[in-house]
């Protein structure tokens, strides 16, 4: 068990497809500890996904609880994700352990239902909204070989505002 | 030994200014940095950091052709070519109204004063010949807080400009 190296673009191991888990074993409980050790020795991330660590398997954590204010569910540690529904979609600003020094706009949708296992293999289904639902799905994205610079848009048009209609509460 | 150069491009747009620029540029043996180039009111304009051992006087004499051609005014500055340290901003502000003199200098004064240090700008003057609309975004780094900019301009802001802040929130996976 040990913190490993994030893979960094333009590394071919980020563009591959990860291969669903099909046996929840001490190999399986040995790749989460390791992906959670290598998530909180980096830099403030709320995420990662097994292909950063150079495993190929559909296993992720997220981890948003560091926004107390936002709606969230704690530490997950999930094994073959899969997003079912969303809904809305919205701008929001994404950097990756696996690209550094970088920053850019993505939309993703605004609420989303997973269904995943935990690392015992027991089904899960959860609903997500707002910077948790992007973190999943930032995440999913490498468990298909996507990073964020796949799905950047215009950093001076925001297409899709996040707050529209409160433009005047702003105003006095 | 190379050194880094801050070149400024602008001229009347037309189509192939970057690539010839960047052409000449390349075949000059250039190593490019970051840039902006953006069409500001029919004008094309570069800001465009390039690496080179060249001296000054030898790279505006490789541009001197493509320049001259392109009816283009140049101009080069030795910078310090500090790359991968880009700053985060973690606000987003953007600013809008009819058109008239003062506004950028009335609203960045107030968030000057309350700690907002911009990373970068962007306005365009939209809106009819008669009816000008004046639109600013921009980002940048909250030093004292979000809140302090929103006082700020709730105290010091004219009531014809509608200003909307944002905070961007970097997640980072």
């Amino acid at each position: 068990m040990a913190i490993r190296d994030i893979l960094v673009y333009p590394d071919p191991r980020l563009k591959q497809v990860a291969e669903p888990v099909e046996r929840f074993d001490a190999e399986l409980r040995e790749l989460v500890h390791d992906l959670e050790q290598t998530m909180d020795a980096g830099p403030g991330a709320v995420g990662i996904a097994a292909p950063q660590i150079g495993s190929c398997r559909r296993v992720i954590i997220i981890d948003v609880s560091s926004r107390p204010k936002l709606k969230n569910h704690g530490r997950l540690y999930l094994v073959n994700p899969e997003i079912i529904h969303w809904e809305g979609l919205e701008t929001g600003r994404e950097g990756c352990l696996s690209v550094p020094d970088y920053t850019g706009n993505v939309v993703r949708a605004q609420r989303i239902r997973v269904s995943a296992l935990d690392p015992h293999g027991r089904p899960l289904e959860l609903d997500m909204e707002g910077f948790e639902a992007r973190a999943l799905q930032h995440e999913v994205d490498h468990l298909d070989g996507l990073l964020f610079l796949d799905r950047l848009v215009s950093r001076r048009h925001d297409l899709f505002k996040r707050k529209t209609y409160q433009a005047r509460k702003d105003k006095p | 030994m190379a050194h880094w150069y801050m070149l400024t491009v602008v001229g009347a747009d037309r189509p192939g200014i970057v690539a010839r620029i960047s052409q000449c540029l390349y075949q000059a043996g250039c190593n490019l940095g970051e840039a902006s180039m953006i069409r500001l009111g029919g004008n094309f304009t570069i800001m465009l950091m390039i690496q080179t051992a060249q001296p000054r006087r030898q790279l505006e004499q490789a541009l001197r052709p493509v320049t001259e051609e392109l009816a283009l005014s140049l101009h080069l500055d030795p910078i310090e070519g500090h790359l991968h340290e880009h700053r985060q901003p973690d606000v987003r502000i953007t600013v809008f109204g009819a058109d008239r003199s003062g506004i950028v200098a009335q609203v960045s004064g107030a968030l000057a004063e309350a700690g907002l240090d911009i990373l970068e700008l962007e306005s365009s003057v939209a809106g009819s010949r008669q009816h000008p609309l004046y639109i600013m975004q921009l980002e940048g780094v909250a030093t004292r807080g979000i809140e302090a900019l929103r006082q700020a301009l709730a105290e010091e802001l004219p009531q014809d400009i509608d200003v909307r802040i944002e905070p961007i929130d970097t997640l980072v996976g």
